[in-house]
């Protein structure tokens, strides 16, 4: 089937297997391997990418489905050289270790500031419900994003 | 503390992974590449009638179907670690082989592995391998696995042990101290078995280059020589210096990355077969049934105590299931790795531990995060915090009375346990009083009665863990039946501009080891952080290693770069002075820079990096280049404790444990960087409370795993836990350079007894004295109505 999609403000268009998902189609075609796979079951987020101003799960959501969308991944999150203030604070708040939770971590981050400028931790540890992280205990990754919204909405 | 030693340098590491630009393997494609899919067994324990691969080989895109009768790897994949029966009988080391040929003996073992140009194509024809089985009975308990007529896991011994071990003191006596005490308090339990669960899963691509003879294979490991070795030494039998093992970034490891597993073998071994490259990335589903799981023992223990609360005695006797098969450190784990933490923190006389570890029709075990010391630390803080509530006594109390007064392994000598090892130094009573002060004890007490009256359940739990890591001396290690040594290199390049390559043997999946290295690298050669550069990962960048895993890192492969160090600067200082026209003895080192003491005359670190290797003036008979490497083998483990406190509240109503606080005041020697230490004690506490409140790995009674997926297995989310409050208290490794003593497993072995300790204490009152792991609503709600 032939999709187009715009992803990180780069149109792309394929003809491609119905049966791939997103983040196969994100990862196999485009070489955009920022977006990671850790699970078959929508579970762990790592996955997460941006469709048209939603974070989604792209290992289970059909590249097809994707069709027409615009698409942001966390290879689109910094600008050039110029991390985004979610990225830095990920840094700054070591909010990271192994790293391959931290794609998804970083989407989710956006997704729930986006919808939440002032979020409470409460608030934080409920978004990041759909994602794992197996290294940080998620103590860094709230703090980070704590931080981020400050930055943010100053 | 120097210019970065001891400071919170942020992560060098971090803006590739943000970015989305880290290299894990499954992110490398090579040309020409194949992908493979694993044909695996749906059932636990049966007899292989017959395997048809000709439609699988004839379908869409498949370029071969191998299996056992193909020929790969005939000795199987060995184990590092041999521990004998107590009578003298030698380990029972089945052969493990790399594809099931005529018996399968754990749920998803692989019997065929198909190769295709496509993902998709080798998944569609791995469905078309025709396998014709006969179920056999399965056991999956590790008790019932020594029961009379259990299904015999491997048939050629009589029953199911791999080895019936002992440590300790002799077990008549105390037996007969048990019967002489004032109280005894008693446990049985089952240290439920957990799946590891990086997020990453296992990856490897394995390719076979005809032109050169070489092989690279990339693999997520958290040690590619060990690896290498065992692949080309015991598994393929193929030559080691042209085989090339790569594990650059590696999406956590846990220990479930440190085996050499069946399928790194089974693709080298394809990839020679086909003259292609092919790669393997573990789905999920894949992950629970075949990553190596942790823990799984069956426990009965006794304590002892006199009349004023001091132990006496402790005897326990445990069935620590192996799985299928003994996987690389899997016989170490419940009996070298854990026996000898039995000591605790305390001054126990008497203490038997025998071990029996059977064979199961499982997924094998292996060190998971803590590797043993976490399943000593379980029993030890349940059992005292169950002897504190029959004796009425205050649990903080009875540790204090039963500690090992404090020894800094320098002025004081290091202490003698009752089971083999001699703890470096430690200041128990120091972290149990910080981590009473940060929680305020006493006030708690206060509220939590104050709760009750309301009907509301709120309880503490105490733990003050003590556990060996930094491992390991391996005299001492080889003495203990391990196969290898477990000391690190450290290879230390000064480059003709001054600026360092290091390469080291330990391996980050997490662990940040490219910043903290660079931390004391430049710290000790007195030049920027910038001028570092951390390598490792790589067989043919770094010399030789022994990997990362049981807390190592700095402590053992930290220790081989600062050898490494001593020598570059020992060699500097003799190109220095004959550049300044001064003896040896009269230069001193510092901020970069060789200085004739007591005047302004100086040389840089760089100008004699430079003259090392443009050697036009320069001491006689001295050879040029500036490039050491070391190996370091540790004079003992190092010992870190600490004392962790969890608060819960119980649902009356539902039997749900809320976690409301955390706290862990932790001592692992000298800190390089506090934000990384503090990071690592965040994870492994969350990883242990997973393990006390949610995760267990569940077979049915035919072998069937019915927790394989992120729907069925619960892990720690971010709303399950709090933030988590942390301090330290430092007590340097006496024996190490760096004085540090290795805090990535800390966390994982003190929090899950404190937590279940917590819930117990919630609801005592109502006559609880202990609680099966995981602590799930259900099983909290039972007891609260027993």
């Amino acid at each position: 089937m032939q999709i187009s999609t715009t992803i990180n403000g780069k149109t792309y268009s394929h003809d491609i297997e119905p049966r791939i998902s997103l983040a196969h189609y994100l990862r196999e075609i485009l070489d955009l391997t920022g977006t990671h796979i850790g699970c078959d079951t929508s579970g762990c987020g790592a996955c997460t990418v941006n469709l048209n101003g939603m974070a989604v799960k792209s290992c289970t959501l059909l590249a097809v489905q994707a069709d027409g969308g615009e698409i942001t991944t966390i290879e689109g999150m910094a600008d050039g050289n110029t991390m985004h203030p979610i990225q830095e604070a990920f840094k700054e708040h070591h909010g990271l270790q192994c790293g391959f939770c931290t794609p998804g971590m970083v989407m989710t981050a956006a997704d729930i500031i986006k919808n939440n400028p002032n979020p409470t931790e409460e608030e934080i540890r409920h978004g990041l419900e759909g994602n794992f992280c197996r290294c940080t205990g998620y103590h860094n990754i709230v703090k980070s994003i704590q931080h981020a919204a400050e930055k943010l909405n100053s | 503390m120097g210019k970065f030693i001891g400071k919170a340098v942020k992560r060098r590491e971090d803006a590739r992974f943000l970015k989305g630009a880290g290299k894990y393997t499954d992110d490398i494609k090579l040309p020409k590449m194949t992908q493979a899919a694993f044909v695996r067994s749906p059932y636990a324990h049966a007899k292989i009638l017959s395997i048809d691969t000709s439609e699988a080989k004839n379908a869409d895109g498949v370029v071969a179907v191998y299996t056992a009768q193909d020929g790969c790897g005939e000795y199987g994949v060995p184990c590092g670690w041999q521990v004998d029966f107590k009578n003298g009988e030698t380990m029972r080391e089945p052969q493990h082989p790399l594809l099931a040929k005529d018996k399968i003996r754990h749920l998803g073992e692989a019997v065929a592995i198909v190769i295709a140009e496509s993902l998709e194509q080798a998944r569609d024809a791995a469905e078309l391998v025709e396998v014709d089985y006969e179920e056999l009975p399965a056991v999956t308990d590790p008790k019932k696995a020594m029961e009379e007529g259990a299904p015999l896991v491997h048939d050629q011994w009589e029953d199911n042990a791999a080895f019936d071990w002992c440590i300790g003191n002799d077990r008549a006596e105390v037996e007969a101290a048990l019967e002489n005490a004032h109280h005894v308090t008693e446990m049985e339990y089952i240290n439920q078995r957990v799946a590891p669960n990086a997020i990453e899963p296992r990856s490897y691509i394995a390719d076979y280059d005809v032109n050169t003879d070489k092989w690279t294979l990339y693999t997520s490991t958290q040690n590619p020589h060990l690896i290498r070795l065992l692949l080309c030494a015991f598994v393929l039998g193929i030559p080691e210096h042209k085989v090339r093992v790569v594990s650059y970034d590696v999406g956590g490891g846990f220990g479930s990355k440190i085996y050499h597993y069946t399928e790194e073998a089974i693709l080298t071994w394809v990839s020679k077969e086909i003259g292609r490259p092919v790669k393997w990335t573990s789905d999920r589903s894949e992950a629970f049934l075949t990553d190596a799981h942790g823990r799984d023992h069956v426990v009965h223990s006794k304590m002892g105590f006199d009349k004023d609360g001091k132990i006496v005695a402790h005897l326990t006797d445990e069935y620590c299931g192996m799985g299928a098969y003994l996987s690389t450190f899997a016989p170490a784990v419940p009996t070298y790795l854990h026996g000898t933490l039995f000591q605790g923190v305390y001054t126990t006389p008497l203490i038997h531990l025998n071990v029996v570890g059977p064979f199961t029709h499982a997924v094998p075990v292996d060190a998971y995060r803590g590797a043993g010391r976490p399943e000593a630390t379980y029993l030890l803080e349940r059992i005292i915090s169950k002897a504190a509530k029959e004796m009425n006594m205050d649990p903080a109390e009875l540790r204090f009375k039963n500690f090992i007064p404090p020894f800094d392994g320098v002025k004081e000598s290091g202490y003698q346990t009752q089971v083999a090892l001699q703890y470096d130094s430690g200041n128990y009573h120091g972290t149990l009083e910080r981590g009473l002060e940060m929680l305020g004890y006493e006030d708690f007490r206060k509220e939590q009665s104050e709760a009750r009256k309301n009907g509301r359940l709120l309880g503490v739990g105490i733990s003050t863990y003590i556990e060996a890591c930094g491992i390991a001396p391996s005299a001492v290690v080889g003495s203990l039946g391990a196969r290898a040594g477990l000391y690190e290199v450290g290879h230390v390049r000064v480059q003709p501009t001054g600026k360092v390559s290091v390469y080291t043997g330990a391996h980050s999946h997490g662990q940040g080891h490219e910043t903290v290295f660079a931390q004391f690298v430049a710290d000790k050669l007195g030049i920027p952080m910038d001028d570092v550069q951390i390598e490792h990962g790589d067989t043919e960048q770094v010399a030789f290693g022994m990997g990362t895993y049981g807390s190592r890192s700095l402590a053992v492969g930290g220790s081989a770069i600062i050898k490494s160090i001593e020598k570059v600067l020992e060699k500097g200082a003799k190109i220095a002075a004959h550049k300044l026209e001064a003896a040896e003895e009269d230069l001193e080192y510092a901020e970069g820079k060789w200085t004739v003491k007591g005047t302004d005359k100086s040389i840089s670190f760089g100008d004699v990096s430079l003259t090392a290797y443009v050697p036009h003036d320069y001491p006689e008979g001295l050879e040029p280049g500036l490039d050491y490497s070391s190996f370091y083998d540790p004079a003992n483990f190092t010992y870190p404790f600490g004392t962790h406190i969890a608060v819960v509240e119980v649902d009356p109503d539902t039997g749900k444990v809320d976690l409301k606080r955390f706290v862990a005041c932790d001592d692992v020697g000298n800190v390089m960087n506090p934000m990384i230490v503090d990071g690592q004690i965040h994870g492994g506490v969350v990883q242990g409370i997973g393990q006390a409140l949610l995760e267990e790995v569940v077979y049915d009674e035919s072998g069937q795993m019915i927790t394989g997926s992120y729907m069925d297995y619960a892990m720690p989310r971010a709303d399950d836990v709090p933030m988590i409050e942390t301090d330290r208290t430092v007590t340097p490794c006496p024996h190490n350079p760096l004085g540090v003593k290795g805090a990535g497993e800390a966390g994982a072995i003190g929090s899950t007894p404190a937590v279940v300790s917590a819930v117990v204490d919630a609801l005592s009152h109502l006559g609880v004295t202990d609680i099966q792991m995981p602590l799930t609503p259900q099983r909290v709600w039972k007891a609260m109505q027993n």
